[in-house]
């Protein structure tokens, strides 16, 4: 490994941090859409920065575009207060307008500025160890690292400064307001910060693949927790295992670094996806097939709680009345009867005092909407779930 | 190239007409299934659909090694598919909201595409040349087969959308009781999804994947300011679809150096612009005069009814009173007693004003009124 | 009264996301009442609505219309969904709106035509809409959107009508014109079953009345089980309510 690649690595590690921070609380707070539209629309600020500065690393540029940025959310705020074009189409409007005044400012001043629309989307990490930080002759390093480096450390120190807030504020509007923070000020506060930080990404990873290093991890880590500490912690993991797992993959590819960082938070996202413990998508519909089963169940039991005649007893009924399958009626029985709920007697089914026990402490439960008791008293009752 | 050679040129040449005949078409049908998507609140799915398509293309031309647009936007077709469906797994399996799934969704699969697209052009056999359109899209590769496929599934579309229009209708205005009356919803749903699906990866070659979703819901958008009627805002979407297109394709012909893509959405941009500010019933303008005037008439009735409160208290209503007695009321202005005058409801004579028979019936309907409203 | 059956429930338990809410129905409501679903937040009454027009899939039990499932005689119901679950901004017009009531029978593809305008009409003159007819629905204040859907569903022309919270957000004279439509289908020989809030108006406008509360607590005529006994099973201990007797 040479020092170009350890200086990618780094800087590709920075970039995942920075978004991973504002990326948690866009995805908690239901606004990761804006983040796109925060990528798209920075754009033709940009290009202007350019204009005046003529350095993409420029804090000029960076703080201009990032203005930009917090200018496409009042815009789409605005649209939204009008009513006249739902919620979604109000962002959907507003980026690929911003965006396409870009990409014709770039157009038609190709002679001037030398930004290219495929790095706009792309970003170069590649090159991004190039242009080096000469002050005074000395080589301080890439740029970019600086300028990373330097939007997560203020991202770190904001972080820290106004957790509570943060914290309260995204969970709690109506808290927040009452404790005397003002929800406006933690919302436009992070979406400056996200702004700035989409701009200084920007350069390294380009303008659409910063969304998935905001969003991915976020996501990833709120399949696995809901506690806060635990979920940036875990973004910042994912963002950048990612990054140096995507560099190499990148390596051996031949390929776009960012297209590859991307590809590998999806694929953690779709393993995660798949298997998280309890809201992955295995959990889930395991859980779900348990659930129905053992919700079968108890309308069962309760069924035979109720009705004392034999006809509605009998193991027939199950089909024809209650109106289940013959698989899922035998799934049902099975259940009950390995559990001792149940004793079936020429086809006549009847509770057992287990069974009985148990059916009316359910219905107790049911009848006094407080459902939730149910789930700890099946841990007592079964010896088998569904 | 101005904009008047290229309109004299537009019947003649081949490329030009060809081109403008794509984008025309292409305009049409995504103003048309734009509206669906803007109604049923599926705005940016389209912007999750184009990106998605991406890697569809990608792959497409890695496993068979075609350059044919067909193959390829086939390729988009099921990856956008793919894409679709996998958000919709997100959002009812998990506690994931859309916006998350869409936004995930999107840049994964473009960064994926990117992956593979840079991974295509390092390879030393194949002529990648040409995959990269479908970033920005680029109207000048389009050929006559590609309109004449446009053509032919916006014809499809149509047909579709004609005999299924009161499904549709029923389902995007209220789902459960379009399940009541015994249709089945899912399948319209898949219908009007898939039908939106294939408009965008239809614009891939001519928008790119970028800015695909303003095609799709900036005509709608721009219609549903001027109409409460759906046929006439679906047309009137594939109206502005179309216009769109055409004047994008103008504007960005005449000029050097300029992408066809980013001019056709500016081009949407400025209708949308110009319906939200100037639809006579919706527009920000007219709410805006709306609400003033309302607001000076609230102030007229209020002057009228204190002038009530005065003349009440003699016996002859057009008793005349000085006009310096309203100086303490709020409201009152030479303009908004000359307002009064011109209507009838009061008389002025020199310093003095008088309430006529007229603006005191006026004023006593209102006293009347007031606590039937409260 | 006519003891024909119009639905009759059996063993019915509908869970969300596999948590039950509610449990074990079982209710035959005879047909040509006037009835009312009471219980408090939460108690299944929307739920129990929509399980029987098979909006949502029941884990358990079945739903007979006339001794058919609902599928087979779906055109005997007609349904007016709460008036907060469509968007109201929706470019289409009040006419529009019940027109919809037509298409059950119409089946797909086929395209309303006169006699279908015709049944609309008449169904918006006899909910005192016709004059807004061709208002857009945004327009429309709550109680004359309340109105619309109704008539959207007498322009279903069925023999059982379910409403869910017809009177939520209404203004009086829409509430008593709406009361007395139903009361005249009723009359008419329609079987009539109203998700109803308000418990003092119990009484005086229906005549048949389900407690439910998760589960069945109670169902029969008005006059014999609306007492404190049910209504303190159905909403809580020493739950009272005037009625007017």
């Amino acid at each position: 490994m040479n020092n170009p690649q350890l200086e990618i690595q780094i800087i590709a590690a920075i970039v995942a941090i920075a978004c991973a921070i504002p990326g948690v609380f866009l995805v908690l707070r239901k606004m990761s859409l804006i983040s796109d539209a925060i990528s798209h629309a920075i754009l033709p600020g940009i290009v202007i920065g350019f204009f005046i500065t003529q350095d993409l690393n420029s804090p000029i540029l960076i703080l201009l575009a990032a203005f930009m940025g917090v200018i496409t959310v009042v815009l789409v705020e605005f649209i939204q207060k009008t009513n006249l074009v739902k919620e979604d189409t109000a962002i959907g409007l507003v980026f690929p307008i911003l965006f396409s005044i870009g990409v014709i400012l770039i157009a038609k001043n190709a002679n001037d500025v030398h930004l290219d629309v495929d790095a706009v989307l792309l970003g170069e990490l590649a090159f991004a160890p190039f242009d080096r930080l000469l002050i005074d002759g000395t080589d301080w390093g890439p740029k970019s690292l600086w300028v990373m480096g330097i939007i997560l450390i203020i991202t770190i120190v904001l972080l820290l400064l106004f957790y509570k807030e943060l914290k309260v504020s995204t969970f709690d509007t109506g808290l927040a307001s009452a404790l005397g923070f003002s929800p406006i000020i933690m919302h436009y506060g992070l979406m400056s910060v996200s702004s700035i930080t989409v701009v200084g990404a920007f350069d390294a990873v380009g303008a659409i693949l910063v969304v998935a290093l905001i969003i991915a991890p976020a996501a990833t880590a709120y399949l696995l927790t809901e506690d806060l500490k635990k979920m940036i912690w875990l973004s910042i993991l994912f963002g950048v295992a990612s990054a140096i797992l995507g560099y190499w993959v990148a390596h051996f590819l031949d390929a776009s670094i960012s297209g590859s960082i991307a590809t590998t938070l999806g694929f953690i996202f779709l393993i995660v996806y798949l298997i998280a413990p309890s809201k992955g998508l295995i959990a889930v519909l395991y859980r779900q097939k348990q659930q129905r089963i053992e919700a079968s169940l108890i309308t069962f039991l309760l069924h035979l709680n109720r009705h004392e005649e034999v006809r509605e007893r009998h193991i027939n009924h199950l089909q024809e009345h209650i109106n289940w399958g013959i698989v899922r009626s035998k799934t049902v029985l099975d259940l009950a009867e390995k559990n001792n709920l149940i004793q079936i007697d020429n086809n006549i089914v009847a509770l057992t005092e287990k069974g009985l026990l148990f059916t009316e402490k359910s219905l107790e439960y049911i009848i006094s909407n407080k459902d939730e008791k149910i789930e700890p008293m099946k841990e007592d009752f079964f010896l088998f779930r569904g | 190239m101005s904009i008047q050679e290229y309109f004299q040129l537009v019947w003649n040449d081949y490329t030009l007409r060809t081109i403008t005949g794509g984008t025309a078409v292409l305009g049409a049908i995504c103003g048309m299934l734009g509206s669906f998507a803007v109604l049923r609140k599926e705005s940016l799915l389209g912007d999750a659909i184009s990106h998605a398509a991406l890697p569809g293309i990608a792959l497409a031309f890695l496993i068979t090694g075609a350059k044919d647009s067909g193959v390829l936007l086939l390729g988009a077709l099921v990856s956008g598919l793919i894409g679709t469906f996998w958000i919709r797994g997100i959002t009812s399996k998990t506690h994931l909201k859309s916006d998350t799934a869409l936004g995930l969704i999107l840049s994964i699969f473009f960064g994926f595409g990117m992956l593979l697209l840079t991974f295509i052009q390092k390879q030393p056999n194949a002529n990648q040349a040409g995959l990269d359109k479908y970033l920005f899209g680029q109207a000048a590769t389009l050929v006559e087969s590609d309109v004449r496929l446009m053509i032919i599934v916006t014809g499809i579309s149509l047909v579709v959308m004609l005999l299924f229009w009161k499904e549709f209708k029923l389902l995007l205005f209220d789902e459960d009781y379009t399940k009541t009356l015994g249709f089945n919803t899912k399948f319209i749903d898949i219908i009007i999804t898939f039908l939106i699906v294939l408009a965008i990866v239809l614009g891939l070659q001519t928008v790119g994947v970028v800015l695909m979703s303003a095609i799709l819901l900036a005509p709608a958008a721009a219609a549903r300011q001027w109409t409460n009627n759906l046929s006439t805002m679906v047309i009137l979407a594939a109206v502005f679809g179309a216009f769109s297109g055409v004047f994008g394709t103008a504007i960005s012909a005449s000029q050097n150096n300029l992408s066809t893509g980013p001019v056709i959405v500016l081009v949407a941009g400025v209708f949308v612009l110009f319906s939200f500010i100037f639809s006579p019933k919706r527009g920000l303008l007219f709410r805006e005069i709306r609400f003033r005037k309302n607001r000076s008439d609230l102030q007229l009735m209020k002057t009228l009814q204190f002038m009530y409160s005065i003349a009440e208290e003699h016996e002859n209503i057009s008793h005349p009173h000085a006009i310096r007695i309203l100086n303490n009321f709020h409201g009152f202005t030479k303009t908004s007693l000359k307002k009064l005058e011109n209507e009838g409801l009061i008389a002025i004579n020199g310093q003095d004003w008088a309430l006529t028979p007229k603006g005191f019936k006026q004023a006593q309907e209102m006293y009347n009124q007031k606590p039937a409203n409260e | 009264m006519n003891e024909k059956v119009a639905i009759k429930i059996d063993d019915l338990t509908v869970a969300y996301n596999y948590k039950p809410v509610l449990w074990d129905i079982d209710l035959t409501i005879p047909e040509s009442v006037l009835m009312a679903i009471v219980g408090p937040n939460g108690a299944g009454k929307s739920t129990l609505i929509k399980a029987i027009l098979g909006i949502i899939k029941p884990i358990a039990g079945s739903v007979s219309i006339y001794g058919k499932p609902y599928q087979k005689n779906r055109k005997l119901v007609a349904y007016v969904p709460q008036k907060g679950s469509v968007d109201w901004d929706f470019p289409t017009t009040a006419f529009d709106v019940v027109l919809m009531g037509t298409y059950g029978k119409l089946g797909w593809i086929k395209r309303p035509g006169q006699n279908e305008k015709k049944i609309a009409l008449e169904a918006m003159e006899k909910v005192g809409m016709l004059a807004f007819k061709n208002r857009q629905i945004s327009q429309l204040s709550g109680g004359q959107q309340q109105r619309v859907f109704l008539a959207r569903a007498l322009a279903q022309d069925a023999s059982i009508y379910f409403m869910d919270e017809p009177f939520q957000g209404v203004d009086a004279t829409t509430e008593i014109a709406i009361i007395n439509i139903l009361k005249e289908l009723r009359r008419a020989g329609k079987t009539v079953i109203v998700v109803h809030h308000d418990l003092q108006t119990v009484p005086e406008y229906f005549d048949w009345v389900t407690f439910l509360n998760v589960k069945k607590i109670a169902t029969g005529p008005v006059k014999d089980i609306f007492n404190d006994d049910n209504l303190t099973k159905t909403y809580g201990i020493n739950y009272k309510v005037a009625v007017n007797k």
